[in-house]
């Protein structure tokens, strides 16, 4: 009898551990190294798990700097991650590659999508088909210094709205000693920065152009209003004088030093800049155009599911994949690493909007533009040597954007063959 | 089992003892062998397969023939680059061994805190290249951060823009790589020196002859194998310098415009950063042939007659 009953318990005790077996999956999630991110991720992954108790997540990490290398080598041999996060501007890359696959219609319905997020999540798209979802968006915005704008005698609740109230701000600003270098910026020369993508998105556009044309394939900026666009620029240094490339390094080590009243930067700065003790500071949507017009540029990593997954793991994968990219995710995101949330619903609050440092960053979401870069350090490069050729060289503009354009299209092209 | 080890004892007692020896060598020789030819050989024999393909990390290679090479020679970039390859050589190497010498003769007669000395020209080498680049980075800021432009408008000139300047860039990048080998060097001409019999100079100096003389007929061509090998040493490593351009210029690495990009720098920029593998194997192959080529001009040219 006893033995009978033992026997009945460990039947039902094997039953149960095989059953378990079946529903346990493992996949792995893989993303670059940046203390924040990993931190917010190693929250999510754990309420995912309790929400889903069959899924194991394994969180892995790697460098910035090797991580395409690795996960283009991993995936290509048929191991590494089933859920990958990449650089919108990897798609083109990676699809090609067959690293990753469309996201399945049933989870990730395309209406839905394209209502919920907001418009950039277009560059996801290749031949009709979304290659991944954003938990959060970046955009950029002018950071200006309180402490600075008050000894100037500008009004620190008032920073510049139009780029002629944004030139003036500049001048009133900047500090030369008596041999006329500059000791103190009025606003930051950096186009290894995020300068590249104000010049492309914002600038050219404010003068009437287009960078790109063709889905980014055609370069447009060898124009008038690209003309008048790295004229505007390049202006700040030569003519105006209220700012020189290189001055301490990087424009952001020159704002976050104090020597610097005004620079351009993205969300993930903000980061860095919550450390600034001596000073307040501020933050305004990227100064409009004279007949108000604005313009921004907002770019994302995105997280995919790579080829080889299917069956069990893949249907793990949706769940996870969706469950990374819900509002309660991107709350989450925006609370512990600063982002913004990539749907509208979730971004678009009241509380957000009226935040004073997330308010102007999402306002830019609304009018911003993502470039569709093929090669993106390539592209940046010629963008920086293009001014580098007007400053350093006393290039003429008009020759050094032509030359710009040339070299530009070549990576274009080279790249999309 | 016992037989066997039986016989291959007696196969071993059956050998001469130069027979022996030899395969003693061999054994340890093994290890090294085997080690490079896996680690540097092999690699360096699928560099080359892959130059004549196109491969990028995200698709699969295929066979372009010679498409690499001839894309390279109308690379207007590869040429720059070239050129600032070959300048780092030619300004470098001559000023660091003339440096160091000149630095060596004089602190081998020095006994007044002679280690210190030594110690404190060494330490360079045993900095970290990045960390040293940073610093200097910084040096060469303008006013009110770096230290030569302060130095520059408080005597009252005006600031130089350094990394700055198409011009003074690679100079600038230079230095610190000179300063950084500066030390190594020197301790390679005082043990050169010092392996000089002192009876010659005694003799010399007994037949009253010059200390310029001196230097010029005894020390310099005594010194000769010393010299043959820093040239060599030097020059590949002027060839192959990448880490101080590198974080000296880490926004735009090589620039501005590319005045100060060596040719590894390139090689690191296509193939990581662009992921266009087969075009960057071309480069190192080509980078192999001039390490190769100018090694042998300058065994040759200061192989003793």
């Amino acid at each position: 009898m006893r033995l009978r009953k033992m026997l009945a318990g460990l039947a039902f005790g094997v039953s149960v551990l095989a059953a378990n077996a079946a529903a346990a999956v493992e996949i792995e999630y893989w993303q670059y190294v940046f203390e924040t991110r990993v931190k917010a991720m190693d929250q999510l992954i754990q309420k995912f798990q309790a929400a889903n108790p069959g899924i194991t997540i394994k969180h892995t990490t790697f460098p910035y700097a090797e991580y395409q290398t690795k996960v283009a080598s991993a995936v290509t041999a048929g191991q590494g991650p089933d859920v990958v996060q990449l650089f919108y501007g990897w798609v083109d890359g990676f699809v090609a590659g067959k690293l990753i696959q469309p996201l399945p219609k049933d989870a990730f319905p395309h209406d839905k999508i394209e209502a919920d997020f907001f418009p950039i999540v277009k560059a996801m798209q290749r031949g009709g088909e979304y290659y991944g979802l954003p938990t959060a968006v970046r955009s950029l915005a002018l950071f200006y210094n309180k402490k600075i704008f008050e000894a100037a005698g500008l009004d620190p609740n008032k920073p510049p709205q139009t780029l002629e109230a944004f030139l003036a701000a500049a001048q009133k600003t900047v500090k030369r000693d008596s041999a006329g270098n500059i000791i103190s910026e009025g606003f930051t020369l950096d186009m290894a920065g995020q300068d590249h993508q104000w010049w492309r998105e914002v600038l050219i556009r404010q003068n009437g152009g287009v960078p790109y044309t063709d889905n980014d394939r055609k370069v447009a900026y060898d124009s008038d209003a690209g003309l008048k666009a790295l004229t505007f620029y390049t202006d700040l240094q030569t003519k105006h004088k209220v700012g020189l490339t290189g001055f301490m390094d990087e424009g952001q080590a020159a704002f976050k030093g104090g020597l610097a009243a005004m620079t351009i930067d993205g969300t993930f700065r903000l980061g860095a800049f919550a450390s600034i003790k001596s000073f307040e500071w501020g933050v305004t949507e990227l100064p409009a155009d004279a007949k108000g017009m604005r313009s921004n540029y907002a770019s994302y990593f995105a997280n995919a599911i790579t080829s080889k997954v299917q069956g069990e793991k893949l249907e793990a994968s949706k769940k996870f994949l969706a469950y990374i990219s819900s509002p309660e995710a991107m709350e989450l995101w925006l609370q512990v690493v600063g982002e913004l949330p990539a749907r509208r619903a979730a971004a678009m609050t009241e509380k957000n909007l009226t935040n004073p440092i997330y308010g102007p960053f999402l306002k830019g979401l609304e009018y911003a533009h993502t470039t569709m870069f093929v090669d993106e350090a390539a592209q940046r490069q010629t963008a920086i040597d293009m001014v580098n050729r007007v400053l350093l060289q006393n290039q003429d503009p008009k020759a050094s954007l032509a030359e710009a354009a040339k070299a530009e299209q070549a990576i274009i092209d080279r790249a999309t063959k | 089992m016992i037989a066997a080890r039986a016989k291959s004892t007696r196969l071993w007692d059956g050998l001469s003892l130069s027979h022996k020896r030899v395969l003693w060598a061999w054994t340890f020789l093994a290890i090294p062998i085997l080690f490079y030819s896996v680690i540097r050989f092999w690699p360096t024999l699928q560099a080359i397969a892959l130059s004549f393909t196109n491969w990028s990390l995200m698709r699969p290679a295929s066979f372009v023939g010679l498409e690499n090479y001839t894309r390279l020679v109308q690379d207007p970039l590869f040429w720059q680059v070239f050129r600032n390859t070959f300048l780092y050589l030619i300004i470098g190497t001559p000023i660091s061994l003339l440096l160091s010498f000149a630095i060596a003769y004089y602190l081998d007669r020095v006994q007044f805190m002679h280690g210190l000395i030594r110690a404190i020209y060494f330490l360079p080498f045993l900095t970290t290249a990045a960390a040293m680049a940073w610093v200097w980075r910084w040096f060469y800021q303008p006013v009110p951060i770096g230290v030569i432009n302060g130095f520059l408008t408080w005597v009252g000139l005006p600031q130089q823009p350094f990394l700055r300047s198409t011009v003074q860039a690679l100079p600038a990048v230079l230095a610190p790589a000179v300063w950084a080998g500066l030390g190594f060097q020197i301790i390679i001409f005082i043990a050169g020196l010092r392996a000089i019999p002192t009876s010659y100079y005694e003799a010399a100096r007994i037949d009253g002859v010059s200390e310029f003389t001196i230097l010029r007929r005894i020390t310099l061509p005594l010194l000769k194998p010393t010299i043959v090998f820093l040239v060599v040493f030097s020059s590949i490593s002027f060839l192959r310098i990448f880490d101080q351009v590198y974080n000296i210029n880490f926004n735009d690495p090589g620039g501005p415009l590319n005045t100060t990009k060596p040719l590894v720098m390139m090689i690191y920029q296509t193939a990581f950063k662009s992921f266009d593998m087969g075009y960057a194997a071309a480069q190192t192959v080509v980078l192999f042939a001039i390490l190769l080529v100018v090694s042998l001009i300058q065994l040759r040219v200061l192989k003793d007659r």
